[in-house]
């Protein structure tokens, strides 16, 4: 608690965080645990379940990011936390290099429907709304809360399922699946198998380098981090931000930094945001040293080769994933592409990627849709 | 070429109706295994995520459906059942997940036991090293479907790999597949009612033998592809039994396997250095042995073609037991061929090669063929207009490949 007083004090956060700390005077701080696996999310005390709400405790900071990683249309509440006095490094294009004891959360949710019940909304994250301190749990279902941490021997990612009464979440390191049924704005409903991954699939994503198998954080690089957030004291940029709260050191104005697209930005430029999606869903897998690398398709933002990235590119062990079309992308043609064919895809041997979702994201599959079709050319 | 896969799949409809079509897989008994402990495959996951190095994970016998695949990333762990019809691990019904199980770790075995019906690869063992496969049986208990997964064993970009006493069935692209690796041995194992049965692809040292491959598209393939990490060479096939791979191609058209002509026995696709002796091949309806290009099957990717050397060079093919085969070839092209020069009832000889090759190579493509029916160079480059017949540009020999060696003590 001396703390998070302290960094109240001493005028590091702002005002809704200077009022959260007085009012919750008796709330202990985040608790960083340097090993062990405990059982309940309560026990980090990053986030809790009061008035109604699940409010961020003091020091956590919420976040988002240009353009999220899809998973069947859950929304997502991202927060970062680290020890007093301690700061990430800027880099520009990686994950910030991170201090041992930061927390990161990424709690799942959905919009609760008028339905009630099992329903939930399928319906486009526009970022966590904080209003009134927190989450409104009566508006929300939770799902699950990820944690990825920084410990002295690397992250070690934690998934915590959140009960039906969403009072508690807990440990359920074997993963789980979870049916929903998604109701879309037009009343379609659609049912779902959302998938809590076990604690090695975590890796499947965070794996970026297959040799030394390090998980690293995926959402907090520059140019994902490069945007506005609707804090309670106002819009501000997240870089800005946490360089101004003590919480990333060495970043330049975020004016320079590097930007991703918002992939639904319509003002953005089509190749810009496509480009976004496909770096964000697909590439921290398909890079030169990620798990995806056997089929030599890198589709990470580094990557510039035309054929590297899909076009004319012969597909390798992907077996049915095919659809029976010849290339990852034919210019001009997205029904012919492997990649959209993929994308367009919610059967577990043929869909892409293969974890983290169990329906089709309509809205991606649109825009790289489009991407493809304005790609001149032809594959010889 | 992209005309040529509708019809090599029309062909093979043909074929089904006209009676050649696969016959149904035998198999294995598996039925009998006593009824699991649901309980275990929690536990079992959870054991996977805990392993320590050198664990020993026991499977008892019995059998164990999962959901939702299952992934192993720590070093030195063993997995070990009770046989291969004793302990299952079964995915019929899965739900989640690309592969039955998944693993990014070294110095791995496992053992006795089988994988089933998983959605999509059966194993997949990525970018680890020291890995042993030991009488493990991968099938997809349907029988051949394109619905199937694509590959049964697959450990890819994976160095000092043991495969021994295994058995793929059904898989709809490989049922043995080493992919990008180094330093492989693949040996008594069977390969059945796959597309293609065994296939080494880009992979470098590899040696195969005494396996058995049957009743596959292909099979035993030893194929480079493109605009991968690596290009793969120095492979013996030897002592194995190749016969009546004629099951009809049920590979999703658009992947490689998917141009592998019913009735192929052996294929090598672009790859140099390549041994074959001493195996036993036969009954193989397209043809025994087929000495190919990627230009032939249609998959070659001209961007990526600047760093890849397309032709198969340095292919040493002598003392094997050839007969039957080649009576009925897939695919319009190759039944043309086979009817305009050995007639109706002819047959195409034991080895087929595309003519594919390179013209700057001062020594040629060195394909030395000894102790078979005869060659067919089918003349792809030419349109296939002047087919040849010549033995002569083949009586050559090459200095034999050193065995592998794994050290494994």
């Amino acid at each position: 608690m001396r703390k998070t007083m302290l960094r109240c004090v001493v005028g590091v956060l702002l005002s809704m965080l200077l009022a959260g700390c007085a009012r919750e005077a008796a709330a202990p701080a985040v608790h960083f645990f340097a090993e062990g696996q405990p059982p309940t999310l309560a026990e980090w005390n990053l986030l809790r379940v009061a008035d109604g709400r699940l409010k961020l405790n003091a020091g956590v900071v919420p976040y988002d990011l240009n353009t999220p990683l899809f998973s069947d249309y859950a929304h997502k509440l991202r927060t970062v936390w680290m020890p007093q006095g301690q700061a990430a490094q800027y880099r520009a294009d990686d994950a910030f290099d991170f201090p041992v004891g930061t927390v990161f959360s990424k709690t799942f949710y959905y919009p609760r429907g008028a339905a009630g019940g099992d329903a939930v909304l399928r319906s486009a994250d526009e970022g966590p709304d904080l209003r009134g301190g927190g989450l409104e749990l009566a508006k929300v279902r939770l799902i699950e809360t990820r944690l990825l941490l920084r410990r002295k021997e690397g992250w070690v990612a934690l998934p915590y399922v959140w009960n039906a009464e969403q009072t508690e979440a807990r440990l359920m390191r074997g993963g789980a699946l979870i049916s929903l049924s998604l109701v879309a704005a037009d009343g379609q409903r659609e049912a779902a198998e959302y998938q809590v991954p076990d604690q090695n699939q975590c890796a499947g994503c965070h794996g970026i380098d297959m040799k030394s198998k390090a998980l690293q954080p995926i959402g907090p690089k520059a140019r994902h981090l490069n945007r506005d957030f609707a804090y309670d004291d106002g819009l501000n940029n997240q870089i800005a931000r946490w360089t101004r709260t003590g919480y990333l050191r060495g970043a330049p104005a975020a004016a320079v930094a590097p930007r991703d697209a918002n992939w639904r930005d319509p003002k953005a430029n089509l190749d810009a945001r496509a480009r976004a999606y496909l770096d964000i869903n697909c590439g921290h897998c398909h890079s030169p040293k990620g798990p995806g690398n056997t089929s030599g398709l890198w589709l990470d933002a580094a990557t510039r080769e035309p054929m590297r990235l899909g076009r004319c590119k012969l597909p390798i062990a992907a077996g049915k994933g095919t659809g029976d079309f010849r290339h990852d992308i034919v210019p001009g043609r997205p029904d012919e592409s492997i990649l959209l064919y993929r994308m367009r895809s919610d059967d577990p041997s043929v869909m892409m990627p293969e974890l983290g979702r169990s329906v089709v994201h309509t809205e991606g599959v649109r825009l790289i849709r489009d991407w493809i079709a304005a790609q001149q050319g032809q594959c010889g | 070429m992209s005309k040529q896969i509708p019809a090599f799949a029309l062909a093979a409809a043909a074929a089904l109706t006209a009676g050649c079509g696969p016959e149904q897989p035998q198999h294995t008994a598996t039925a009998q295994v006593a009824a699991g402990d649901a309980a275990f495959a929690e536990r079992f996951r959870t054991r996977l995520l805990d392993a320590k190095p050198g664990e020993v994970i026991e499977v008892p016998a019995g059998r164990y459906t999962f959901d939702r695949s299952l992934t192993l990333r720590v070093d030195g762990v063993t997995i070990r059942g009770a046989g291969p019809d004793k302990s299952v691990l079964s995915f019929k019904g899965q739900k989640a997940g690309a592969e039955g199980l998944l693993v990014n770790a070294s110095q791995f075995t496992i053992e006795n036991l089988a994988i089933e019906d998983s959605k999509g690869d059966g194993l997949k063992i990525n970018e680890a090293q020291d890995i042993t496969i030991r009488n493990v049986r991968v099938e997809w208990t349907g029988g051949p479907s394109t619905k199937n997964g694509a590959y049964g064993l697959y450990p890819v970009k994976t160095r000092n790999v043991l495969i021994e006493n295994s058995v793929a069935i059904g898989a709809s692209d490989a049922g043995i597949y080493v992919g990008q690796s180094r330093d492989v041995i693949v040996r008594n194992s069977r390969a059945e009612f796959n597309v293609a049965g065994i296939e080494i692809e880009n992979t470098v040292n590899a040696d195969v033998y005494d396996n058995v491959a049957t009743n596959n598209t292909g099979g035993i393939l030893v194929f480079n592809m493109p605009a991968l990490s690596q290009q793969g060479g120095a492979i013996r096939v030897f002592k194995n039994k190749v016969f009546k791979n004629n099951t009809a191609n049920f590979g999703a058209k658009g992947t490689p396997v998917a141009s592998v002509p019913a009735g192929s026995g052996m294929v090598v696709n672009s790859n140099d250095d390549v041994e074959i002796f001493d195996n036993d091949i036969s009954d193989n309806a397209t043809t025994n042995i087929i000495v190919s290009s990627v230009y032939s099957t249609g998959y070659k990717d001209d961007k990526a073609a600047k760093d890849f050397d397309p032709y198969p060079e340095r292919i040493s093919i002598y003392g094997n037991r050839l007969s039957g085969g080649g009576d009925s070839p897939d695919g319009f092209d190759l039944k043309a061929l086979k009817t305009a020069i050995y007639g109706l009832n002819g047959r195409f000889p034991d080895v087929l090669w595309d003519g594919y090759a390179n013209k700057a190579l001062k020594d040629g493509p060195q394909i030395c063929i000894r102790d078979v029916s005869g060659v067919i160079n089918a003349d792809g480059p030419g349109g296939y207009k002047n087919p040849s017949q010549d033995l002569t540009s083949h009586a050559c020999s090459l200095p034999k490949l050193p065995a592998i060696d794994l050290k494994r003590g």
